[in-house]
């Protein structure tokens, strides 16, 4: 018998975790002589009550849908992939990489395309160290990392020495081809009368990124392939004596977090700059950690985290406009999800776990 | 090349490889008790914004350097709460300290000075200045000659010059991290303490066993771990440069990391690995000498990037394998 029903653990321990990184996130602005009631106002009104707003928040939580899922997905396998980071900007690359050079007749097309150049790129940036991890046992946590600075260091050596257009001075490509503009929510939701989500970056992506998380929970629990990828999560000795192979698990989950850290990039560099930059994944890939941790590894709390998160991304960045508060208070906020949902999670379940063992007994 | 050049790109390594020898040996204490640690990173960058501030407050480098220890192990208080109270992820928390550190120190520099996420510049004595050791050429002489000290240096015999320029003139920090290999070997190698520790990353069960307590012992060796961090960050901020500036660590901590498998986690190998990802970090800022001297291009991305690639190299067991303590990463959970 579980020592909890499963609704707390599925909601409560995250809601929990969640008010403690808020009640900290309070203390830090209270710290610093700021208000934080004035501050959630000023978040909540610059994020959510403006479709502009929206805008810019489901555009940033586009991006950590797909790094969130990522995650997820090695999660699973009880793989710790920290390199989404890397395969985005891999990815990245990918994306400018098909807009650049594949003439597309229209943006439908070339958001396929690009879709899989991304993904291919991302997933081939994960395939070394899932290789190395499962042939050569080397920890997948190092070799990410490594793999992060690796990518970085790739990315500036190609756009500095090889895709930089003739005379320009910032790192970055050349701009995309027209025809590959990824129509923005403002161009699909406004009419004449009414200009909705003037100016905000959100884009078609987002529609991709919830097919992607569709597509993730089919995955995970409605196909073989999911279940051997959890059940190897479960236990690796077990799913071995189940006649599940460890090397295609571990680098079939890589394959798949890779791609879809890479499809990060469709948003960012398709959809948003239209050109390959330096950084253009500004640390999404990391967000994804948090992300996937807060949405208990599921696409539908992967998608609630996303936006959260979003609104966390675009509330920062109102803060950072209006008041004296840097928008690295988002870092923060990031790092104390990741805190209590992650690592002192432990923390927050035992005592809860005493509780409900406690409850039952009384009522036994 | 002539050899004055090699002493000033070897002088650089060895101040650019400082940080990373602490770090380094900081993770090493970390990891030989069982506790993986990805968060030296933030765990420098804390101790460089803190150290800076109050050093600059103070007047005086070395309250800073406290301050900056005091920073460092309370992050490290934390990693081991989550690490070993709890028996949490220990990757996670080391992640979650890193970003801790990236956002709090730019929250607090804004807050505390407005300009931009820095320290205002240090100067004088609240910073670290490099140690004149005896007989070897500085400033001093060099204004009693009434000559550039560059001059001086360069018109010596070359035994003078590799004294002057390599050994000497370098702040306190460098000789303290250096002695602290040989402490580290000693400590790790030839006290109880030292078996005790290694055992709890080998074995903890065992360690239990002999009725030696597990917990504290990691304790101690996160504790150590954030002295050490402490001291990493402090060099940066107020020895390396003067003041802090956002984000000032630029991936040391995983550099330092990557020299800890390199070095498989023994002390005296850190030493040279860290020396050795110095040198790319000094030839990195002069790609010229490679092109002079080999004459070849080298691309300056990839020098940044070859601790990482042979990191992974050397994880990946092609050449020599590198094997973690065994109980990394693994709570201990004493009864079930």
């Amino acid at each position: 018998m579980d020592k909890m029903p499963k609704w707390a653990d599925i909601v409560l321990i995250p809601l929990i975790s969640l008010l403690l990184a808020a009640f900290f996130s309070a203390l830090v602005i209270l710290a610093i002589g700021e208000n934080p009631i004035e501050a959630l106002k000023l978040m909540v009104d610059g994020a959510l009550m403006r479709s502009s707003g929206w805008g810019y928040t489901l555009y940033y939580a586009t991006n950590f849908i797909f790094t969130g899922l990522a995650v997820s997905v090695a999660f699973h396998a009880r793989l710790f992939n920290i390199g989404g980071e890397g395969q985005a900007m891999l990815g990245g690359l990918g994306v400018a990489l098909c807009c650049l050079y594949v003439p597309w007749p229209h943006w439908s097309l070339a958001i396929l395309g690009a879709s899989v150049g991304a993904a291919l790129f991302g997933a081939l940036w994960a395939l070394i160290p899932a290789y190395l991890q499962a042939k050569r046992g080397s920890h997948i946590v190092i070799t990410t990392i490594m793999f992060n600075f690796i990518a970085a260091a790739i990315l500036n050596y190609v756009l500095v020495e090889l895709l930089r257009p003739v005379g320009a001075m910032d790192p970055a490509s050349a701009k995309f081809p027209d025809a590959t503009h990824l129509p923005s929510f403002q161009d699909m939701f406004s009419t004449e009368s009414n200009k909705m989500f003037r100016g905000a970056p959100a884009n078609v992506t987002f529609f991709l990124a919830l097919a992607a998380s569709v597509f993730v929970w089919l995955l995970m629990w409605r196909t073989k392939l999911g279940y051997q990828i959890r059940a190897f999560g479960h236990s690796e000795s077990g799913a071995l004596y189940a006649g599940i192979n460890p090397v295609r698990i571990t680098v079939i989950a890589m394959l798949i977090s890779g791609a879809l850290a890479g499809m990060m990039s469709v948003n960012t560099t398709m959809g948003e700059s239209e050109r390959l930059i330096l950084n253009s994944t500004e640390g999404a890939g990391f967000i994804g950690i948090a992300v996937a941790l807060m949405g208990r590894n599921h696409p539908f709390g992967v998608l609630l985290a996303a936006i959260l998160f979003g609104f966390l991304y675009q509330g920062g960045a109102e803060l950072a406009l209006w008041t004296s508060i840097p928008r690295e208070l988002i870092v923060v906020i990031q790092a104390l999800v990741i805190l209590f949902t992650g690592a002192l999670d432990n923390m927050v379940r035992e005592p809860l776990e005493k509780l409900f063992i406690a409850m039952r007994r009384r009522n036994a | 090349m002539d050899f004055l050049t090699l002493l000033q790109v070897l002088d650089t390594s060895v101040r650019l490889a400082t940080p990373l020898l602490l770090a380094c040996l900081a993770g090493l204490y970390s990891e030989r008790s069982g506790v993986v640690d990805i968060g030296l990173e933030g765990k420098m960058l804390a101790a460089a914004f803190f150290s800076a501030a109050v050093a600059f407050y103070s007047g005086s480098a070395w309250v800073g350097l406290l301050a900056g220890v005091g920073a460092s192990v309370a992050l490290a208080v934390i990693h081991g709460l989550a690490s070993v109270t709890f028996r949490g992820n220990q990757l996670i928390s080391g992640v979650a300290i890193n970003f801790l550190a990236a956002g709090m120190t730019v929250l607090v520099a804004q807050s505390w000075f407005r300009q931009g996420g820095r320290t205002p510049p240090l100067e004088g004595d609240a910073r670290f200045n490099p140690i004149e050791l005896p007989f070897a050429i500085g400033p001093k002489d060099a204004e009693a000659a009434g000559k550039p000290l560059s001059q001086m240096i360069s018109e010596a015999g070359p035994l003078q010059q590799f004294y002057s320029e390599l050994i000497s003139g370098h702040s306190s920090l460098v000789y303290l991290a250096l002695l602290t290999v040989p402490l580290t070997w000693w400590l790790l190698f030839r006290t109880r303490f030292g078996l005790r520790l290694r055992a709890v990353g080998e074995n903890p069960a065992a360690v239990d066993t002999a009725g030696v307590s597990v917990v504290w012992l990691r304790y101690a060796a996160v504790l150590i771990c954030g002295v050490l961090c402490g001291v990493a960050g402090a060099y940066l901020s107020s020895a390396l440069q003067a003041g802090f500036v956002k984000d000032m660590t630029a991936g040391r901590g995983f550099i330092a990391l990557a020299a800890l498998i390199f070095a498989k986690w023994r002390p005296v190998y850190a030493l040279w690995a860290c020396l050795l990802f110095g040198l790319f970090q000094a030839l990195e800022l002069r790609p010229d000498i490679i092109e002079n001297v080999s004459g070849i291009k080298v691309q300056v991305q990839l020098l940044g990037a070859l601790p990482y690639i042979l990191t992974v190299v050397i994880l990946a067991g092609f050449v020599g394998k590198a094997i973690p303590p065994k109980a990394s990463a693994e709570p201990y959970i004493k009864e079930r």
